[in-house]
């Protein structure tokens, strides 16, 4: 059984500065693990790599057993840091985009999702607001049946209970034998949601632990642990 | 509504204590179908492994058990449910002894405290 994810040796560097260093992460199906880490600590290049946006300058990254490259996009649904969507388009014509995209785009799932949070299609994306773009951005990655969800800040700009309702769609629409990596800040948020959490500082991997181990060892909440890992 | 943890303990320990809860006040009756992980899961708002470690762990003591294919069942043992609805009561009465202690308060001073209170009296 191959795993989901496997990066062994990962190195990135931008020109003379190196942002990830010797990083080795394998990920299993069936998981929530929370990629959590200061800023500028390498999480979005992290992602960026496992889809194949970027290529390492060293090491190694496989998807199901095959390198990043455009046979794994069907695999992957990422959610990007940045709205990557266009302005002028409507929410249904996206929708549309989508499901023309990719073949495990789940259309009815999409509208249901919609309705839930209350966004009318018919809307172009540029009368809506930063935390609904973000929705409309996570609804459209979480209704594809991926084997890796690579979410990055799902959270960030969204209202307390829509984060709720977030959390629920993710938990509930993620495909089983797949997983999903969130990067955030939020750790307090989506801690209970987690079973594992990676801890990246300055490019390297410091912490690679189960939620309830951190819990067990430490007393206290992966929150707090985080805190005091990195207090400046 | 998710439900609340505290910080300081791992999660599927209070998952437990909270299913417990359920099945010895008779919220999920001896002999009743428990919901699905996945169910029990999306209404604490928790990942579906740390619900399943929680199942495991009831399992263990006896208060559920697992039907291969039809899901999990509470214990028809009624026996055993009032037996652990006891010692959890046993646990809550410890510490609250324990913070009246705290308090400055003897053992007996908590009793006849207990009694004064409206509606506490025991004859």
């Amino acid at each position: 059984m191959n795993s989901i994810l496997e990066c062994s040796h990962v190195n990135k560097r931008f020109g003379r500065k190196e942002v990830l260093h010797d990083v080795n992460i394998q990920i299993e199906p069936g998981h929530i693990i929370g990629l959590l880490g200061p800023n500028g600590s390498g999480k979005t290049t992290l992602i960026k790599l496992a889809c194949g946006l970027l290529t390492p300058s060293e090491g190694d990254i496989r998807i199901l057993g095959e390198p990043a490259g455009p046979s794994s996009k069907l695999k992957i649904a990422y959610l990007p840091d940045k709205s990557c969507l266009s302005d002028w388009m409507k929410v249904s014509q996206i929708v549309d985009m989508f499901h023309d995209f990719y073949s495990n785009f789940d259309r009815i799932k999409a509208y249901e999702m919609l309705g839930r949070l209350d966004i009318d299609p018919k809307l172009k994306l540029k009368t809506l607001s930063k935390g609904t773009k973000e929705k409309v951005q996570l609804i459209l990655v979480m209704s594809r049946k991926a084997d890796l969800y690579l979410l990055d800040e799902p959270i960030g700009g969204v209202d307390p209970a829509a984060r709720d309702y977030i959390l629920q769609t993710i938990l509930t629409n993620y495909n089983e034998e797949g997983s999903i990596l969130i990067s955030t800040h939020l750790i307090a948020d989506v801690e209970q949601v987690l079973d594992r959490v990676i801890f990246l500082k300055e490019g390297r991997v410091v912490l690679d632990s189960s939620v309830d181990d951190i819990r067990i060892q430490n007393r206290k909440s992966v929150d707090e642990l985080f805190r005091e890992v990195f207090s400046c | 509504m998710p439900w609340q943890f505290d910080n300081e303990r791992p999660i599927y320990t209070q998952l437990l204590e909270k299913i417990r809860i359920r099945i010895i006040s008779g919220q999920y009756p001896a002999g009743n179908r428990l919901p699905s992980v996945r169910e029990l899961a999306a209404e604490a708002a928790v990942n579906p492994n740390t619900m399943q470690r929680a199942l495991a762990e009831l399992e263990r003591s006896g208060l559920i058990y697992s039907q291969r294919t039809s899901g999990r069942y509470v214990t028809e043992d009624e026996s055993l449910v009032s037996f652990i609805r006891e010692s959890v009561a046993q646990e809550k009465i410890h510490s609250f002894y324990e913070e009246m202690k705290q308090l400055g308060y003897s053992r007996e001073e908590t009793m006849n405290l207990l009694n004064k209170d409206k509606g506490g009296s025991s004859t």
